[in-house]
C-alpha cells in the first residue's frame, strides 16, 4: 500500500492530518511535490489558511496542475474544509481567488447569526457529529450533503471535499477518513 | 447553529498541568498529554491549553506539549499565553493547534488580532477577555486596565477575531455559577461565537450559561474528578441542552 500524500501550501494544519492516518496505520508524506501528487494512490488536500496564500502556493509549486492532472486521471482525492474550497472555480475571500475549477461552484461568505461557524453537528448522511471552523462556504451543483443550509460535502468525479475537519472529529472523523482510503 | 460545547480548560505552566482557583493557589494536577487523551475520550468538544507561566523558556516547552497532544488528540484545540506574535502563532498551529488564543498581547497591540486572522483565518484566533469589575484585566487577570469589557470585545470582534473567551474574574474557581448577565451582554454585542468562562461547580450552572453562550469552559469542576466528564455531559442532557452525539471508539 503505498503512503498517502498530504499536499502542502504552507498553512494547512498537516500535522493532525498526518496524526489521524497514522492512528489508522497508514503512512503518509507532507509534500508540495507535484510528481507525488500525480503518482499517489490517494491525496488529501487539507485546510487551513487563506485562500489566496493557499492558491498562490499551489500555482507557485506546481501542485495546482498535478491536482487537475490527478482528476483528469479519476484518482481518488479528499479536500477538507478549505481544500473542498480550493476545488472550485472561484472564491470570494480575499477579494475574489480563482480556485482549481475540479468542481463547477463558487466560495462565498457565510451569512449565519455567528460567523466563524464553529463547533459540532450532525451530518447526514453520515449520523455522526464532526467539526466545522469556517467563515466561507461552497455553492455548488455537485453539493450532496448539508446542514443549516450550509454544504457540507461535495463530489465530483474522484473529489470528494468536506467542510468539516475529519482529522479533528474524533472517532466518527477517523471512521469517515478511513472509510475514504479503504476505498481505493 | 452548531451544538453547544463543552471546553475542559487546562492550566499548564512549564509543561505541567496546574489548575486555578482565582488565579492563585496552583496545584498540579496533572501531566497535559495525558490529560488531553483522557478528557477527548470522555467527550470534551475541544481543549483549552492557558500557558499561564508563559516566560520565554517555556515557548519551546509548550510547542513540544502541543505538538504530542496534536499526534494523541482528535479533537479541535486552542493554545493561549505566551502568543505575542504572528510568529508564535505559526509555530502553534503549525505544531498542530487549531486555534490561538491572545489576551494581553492583544490589549497591548490590538493589530496583532488582524495579523493572525489574515494568516490564518478568524476561526484560528480566540480573542480572551478577563473581565471584573466592567473593565478587562490584563496579565492573567491580576491588572485592572481602564479599557471597559464589552466594547472591546466588540472591538476584537471588528478587527478578525472568531470567538471571544470570557472570564469572569470574580466567579473563576468559585464554583457558584457563570456570570450570566456579563455573558449576555458580550454575545449580544457580537456577531462571533462566546465561551463562558469561570464558575463552573455544577451541570445546572453550566446548563445555564449554555442557554447564553455557544460553548463553556470547564476547570476546576473536571480537574477534581476527570471520570466524571461523561456522567457531567449526561447531567447537563437531561436538563434539556443537546450536546453533540459521542461515537464510541471501535478498538
Amino acid at each position: 500500500m503505498s503512503e498517502v500524500v498530504i499536499v502542502d501550501y504552507g498553512a494547512g494544519n498537516t500535522r493532525s492530518v498526518r496524526a489521524a492516518l497514522t492512528h489508522l496505520g497508514r503512512e503518509s508524506v507532507v509534500t508540495s511535490d507535484p510528481t507525488a501528487i500525480r503518482e499517489s494512490t490517494f491525496v488529501i488536500l487539507p485546510g487551513v489558511g487563506s485562500a489566496r496564500s493557499a492558491m498562490d502556493n499551489l500555482n507557485a509549486t506546481g501542485a495546482a496542475t498535478a491536482l487537475k492532472e490527478r482528476f483528469e486521471d479519476e484518482k481518488a482525492m479528499l479536500g477538507i474544509c478549505l481544500g473542498l474550497q480550493l476545488a472550485m472555480t472561484t472564491l470570494e475571500e480575499d477579494g475574489g481567488v480563482r480556485g482549481l475549477g475540479l468542481l463547477d461552484g463558487d466560495v462565498v461568505r457565510l451569512h449565519d447569526a455567528r460567523v466563524p461557524r464553529l463547533g459540532w453537528s450532525v451530518v447526514e448522511p453520515w449520523g455522526d457529529a464532526f467539526y466545522f471552523a469556517h467563515s466561507y462556504a461552497v455553492l455548488t451543483p455537485d453539493a450532496i450533503a448539508g446542514v443549516d443550509g450550509v454544504t457540507v460535502a461535495a463530489r465530483r468525479g474522484s473529489f470528494l471535499g468536506v467542510q468539516f475537519h475529519p482529522e479533528k472529529s474524533g472517532p466518527a472523523g477517523l471512521e469517515f477518513l478511513d472509510q475514504c482510503l479503504s476505498r481505493v | 447553529m452548531p451544538l453547544p460545547r463543552l471546553i475542559p480548560c487546562l492550566d499548564v505552566a512549564h509543561g505541567r498541568v496546574v489548575k486555578g482557583v482565582s488565579f492563585v493557589g496552583l496545584r498540579d494536577v496533572g501531566d497535559p498529554v495525558e490529560l488531553a487523551q483522557y478528557y477527548s475520550d470522555g467527550g470534551a468538544d475541544e481543549l483549552v491549553f492557558l500557558d499561564i507561566a508563559a516566560t520565554p523558556d517555556d515557548s519551546a516547552t509548550m510547542t513540544s506539549v502541543v505538538a504530542q497532544v496534536a499526534d494523541v488528540v482528535q479533537i479541535p484545540f486552542t493554545v493561549g499565553g505566551g502568543v505575542r506574535s504572528v510568529d508564535d502563532a505559526s509555530r502553534i498551529i503549525e505544531s498542530g493547534a487549531d486555534r490561538v488564543s491572545l489576551n494581553s498581547a492583544a490589549l497591548a497591540d490590538p493589530s496583532l488580532i488582524t495579523a493572525i486572522a489574515t494568516r490564518f483565518g478568524s476561526q484560528a484566533v480566540v480573542v480572551a477577555i478577563d473581565a471584573g469589575d466592567g473593565v478587562v484585566h490584563s496579565h492573567g487577570g491580576r491588572i485592572a486596565t481602564t479599557t471597559k469589557t464589552v466594547p472591546w470585545a466588540v472591538e476584537a470582534c471588528e478587527r478578525g477575531a472568531g470567538e471571544i473567551l470570557l472570564t469572569s474574574i470574580k466567579q473563576d474557581g468559585q464554583r457558584t455559577g457563570f456570570d450570566l448577565e456579563l455573558t449576555a451582554a458580550v454575545r449580544d454585542a457580537v456577531t462571533i461565537p462566546v465561551i463562558a468562562s469561570g464558575g463552573a461547580g455544577s451541570a445546572e450552572h453550566v446548563a445555564a450559561a449554555l442557554r447564553v453562550a455557544d460553548a463553556a469552559l470547564i476547570a476546576s469542576i473536571v480537574h477534581e474528578n476527570p471520570a466524571g466528564l461523561s456522567g457531567l455531559r449526561q447531567e447537563i442532557e437531561a436538563l434539556g441542552i443537546q450536546l453533540r452525539p459521542l461515537k464510541e471508539h471501535h478498538g
